[in-house]
């Protein structure tokens, strides 16, 4: 091999800062350690009743035997609550600078100095940094930190606060409700429109420290709304945990679109449930960027409840040596008239697994709904394998559904052309790869697509042997 | 210096196990422009891709040099920073790709890190060539070769000639498929790229080309070999008599490859 692979030391984000946290739950999950973390957020009571229940859950429900193997994950070795400092940062001068000088190493600058005001960031289990523009504030936005939210919103959050995904869903969904920390909160009111995107970063540093954050978003009757979440991950020796849960509400001719670069280190578990329900001609899209992680189980679902409701997500994810990327995406088509389109591009390289898990449903009143699913996967070597598990469930004989899946792998008559316009091996496979994940980078924001394609030049580097 | 040389010697190439050329050999020299004509399956395209190292052809015997230097030890890549260039015959589709960021990544392929070329000056360059080669300016945002018609791979092919300058250029079939107001403007290009650093080999099978561009050297390709060479008028000739008359002077009934003298 010309160079040799980034192994985990060599991670890029991998370094580390000096721990600046005040307050740590002890390791393990215990009903005290729920009631430690409610306690120190001043929670109202129903929040506690609500975690304590989803705890109980969490205990009685088995560990899922499907997808990628969590044999590995010890839910008594987690830390999981820290909090960093002492208060909310209010303005960017009051964040700490180590902090500070975390978000630079990450390189976050292109992404935030531009919309810096209006970036939410996520450092360990609370938001540290969060400040909001103030056009959107004017506009009668609201975006905070879940935890903010819960305080100041109290009516509004209840009203929403699991209804998509209740703790019942999943092992995963009732874990992050007993122990959850952390987030954002949107609302954005009937008919106003932003094409200003929010941006959260988040980032776990703590090790052993597991992140459960959650984030709300309702996007009101014919509101529109761009959020953008990046996350990059420090390397630890032990095993990490991430844990999310993402709920969305779109209501009637409501749009909403989530973009997501997720970028863990090779150690992390990514098992994230992430929902939205969409009301008669709302659109919801996921942009689902997933690339590292020691394994990933992740399928943004979109719930097409009202007439003519749209769903798209393109994803794209990315396995290297030693990871498991083991995603895709669930249409539920429940009303007439209803659209969707999934595009799934992966690649695996070094060993690394993809799997594409989706479901398309059309249940009984789903007349004339259509969904398009398209699957690509590229295989960068022969150690590497991929596998397509479509699951299609049709109650309903008026509609139409195309699937189209396709497997390839970098062609030597690609390679040569490029090779012979003076590339060399390494660059025309980055080309092409580049241009594989083309459809899903050119919807991100300038300066995520920028960052993504740094990260993809990372993760192509050694690859070729 | 007065250009480049390449010199092809004694060259024998295989496909799986299969031989194809049986001895070619050939010098071109900056400032000259060969052609080499020949019916189909004589073994013209295999020269073309094995000079410049596709993995498919396996040399068994011979040598090319380009300056003296062995180009048979180089990389595909190697090959094409040393200055060689194929104008191919199937250009590849790259998806998610468009045209100007590849042509912008071959141009800086040749340069030192830190002396990309400057984005006004690509851009500016481009616009010329496109203009140039009569190309609609929205093929620099097209994805290469993606959805083109034959006429536009073989444009975008000269296009990537204009633009990276290459000291030898291999031509393989750049004609086929072109219709007469096509053929007239890929000619234009290459003709403009004449002069004493820059040399060519055109591999066509109809002389027409050549009404447009004005060989210095014409070749004949048969089982595998060049069996005749000669200035602009054998083209001529061939166009007029066909390719029978050499057989009959070498003693050939079939002239594709799989056939012995």
């Amino acid at each position: 091999m010309a160079k040799k692979a980034p192994e985990i030391d060599e991670y890029k984000y991998g370094f580390r800062d000096k721990d600046v946290s005040i307050f740590r739950t002890e390791r393990g999950l215990t009903r005290r350690v729920v009631e430690e973390i409610s306690n120190m957020k001043e929670e109202p009571q129903w929040m506690l009743d609500y975690r304590l229940k989803a705890l109980e859950h969490f205990y009685e429900r088995p560990m899922p035997q499907w997808g990628g193997d969590l044999t590995g994950l010890d839910f008594d070795e987690i830390v999981y609550y820290v909090k960093p400092s002492e208060k909310q940062g209010r303005t960017w001068d009051e964040v700490p600078a180590e902090i500070k000088q975390t978000f630079d190493k990450l390189g976050i600058p292109e992404a935030e100095q531009k919309y810096l005001a209006g970036v939410s960031a996520q450092y360990e289990s609370e938001v540290v940094y969060h400040s909001l523009k103030e056009d959107l504030e004017d506009l009668g936005i609201i975006f905070k930190d879940t935890d903010t939210a819960l305080k100041e919103n109290e009516e509004l959050f209840k009203e929403y606060f699991g209804t998509v995904i209740p703790y019942s869903d999943n092992k995963f969904s009732a874990l992050n409700s007993a122990v959850w920390s952390g987030g954002s909160f949107i609302y954005v009111p009937k008919g106003v429109k932003t094409n200003t995107p929010l941006q959260a970063y988040f980032r776990i540093n703590s090790e052993n420290m597991g992140q459960f954050e959650r984030t709300l978003i309702v996007v009101d009757e014919g509101a529109s709304v761009h959020y953008v979440e990046g996350c990059t991950a420090p390397v630890y020796t032990t095993n990490s945990l991430h844990s999310a849960v993402v709920e969305i509400i779109v209501k009637k001719d409501g749009y909403c679109r989530y973009t997501t670069i997720q970028n863990w280190a090779n150690n992390v578990y990514n098992l994230v449930t992430k929902r939205a329900v969409v009301d008669a001609n709302g659109t919801m899209e996921w942009i689902d960027g997933n690339i590292g992680s020691k394994l990933t189980m992740k399928y943004p679902a979109v719930i097409l409840r009202g007439e003519g409701a749209r769903g798209n997500t393109i994803s794209i994810a990315i396995a290297g040596k030693g990871q498991v990327q083991d995603a895709g995406a669930k249409m539920h088509h429940l009303a007439p008239n209803t659209s969707s389109t999934i595009v799934s591009k992966s690649f695996s390289k070094q060993g690394g697994k993809v799997s594409y898990r989706g479901i398309v449903h059309f249940g009984r009143k789903a007349d004339g709904a259509r969904a398009n699913i398209e699957c690509d996967t590229l295989i960068l070597d022969n150690e590497s394998t991929s596998d397509t598990i479509p699951y299609n469930e049709i109650l309903n004989d008026n509609i139409s559904l195309e699937h189209e899946a396709k497997v390839s792998k970098v062609s030597e008559e690609q390679l040569f052309y490029l090779m012979s316009r003076g590339l060399t091996e390494e660059e025309a496979t980055e080309m092409i790869v580049m241009g594989f994940i083309e459809p899903f980078t050119k919807e991100l924001p300038m300066e995520y697509a920028v960052e993504m394609n740094r990260l993809i030049k990372f993760e192509m580097e050694g690859s070729i042997g | 210096m007065a250009g480049s040389t390449l010199e092809i010697k004694n060259l024998h190439v295989e496909i799986e196990g299969k031989e194809i050329l049986k001895g070619v050999d050939l010098t071109i020299k900056g400032g000259e422009f060969h052609a080499i004509m020949g019916p189909n399956g004589t073994g013209k395209s295999t020269l073309a891709s094995a000079i410049m190292g596709h993995p498919k052809y396996e040399i068994t015997e011979g040598s090319v040099l380009l300056n003296g230097e062995d180009v048979l030890e180089m990389e595909v890549d190697e090959r094409a920073r040393a200055g060689l260039f194929l104008a191919m015959q199937y250009p590849s589709e790259i998806s998610g790709v468009t045209t100007s960021d590849f042509l912008r990544s071959a141009i800086n392929a040749r340069r030192e890190e830190g002396d990309e070329i400057p984005l006004m000056k690509f851009i500016k360059d481009l616009d010329k060539d496109l203009d140039y080669l009569e190309i609609d300016q929205s093929m620099a945002t097209r994805y290469l070769n993606e959805g083109f018609s034959g006429g536009e791979k073989k444009r975008n092919e000269i296009l990537q000639l204009m633009q990276i300058k290459p000291d030898i250029a291999i031509l393989d079939e750049i004609d086929s498929g072109l219709d007469i107001d096509a053929l007239k403007v890929v000619s234009k290009g290459i003709n403009k790229m004449r002069g004493e650093n820059f040399g060519c080999l055109i591999i066509t099978h109809y002389q027409r080309l050549l009404n447009y561009i004005t060989p210095d050297f014409v070749h004949v390709m048969m089982q595998g070999r060049v069996v005749k060479s000669g200035g602009p008028e054998l083209a001529h000739r061939l166009e007029a008599e066909g390719y029978d008359w050499i057989k009959e002077e070498l003693g050939i009934e079939d002239e594709t490859v799989g056939q012995n003298a």
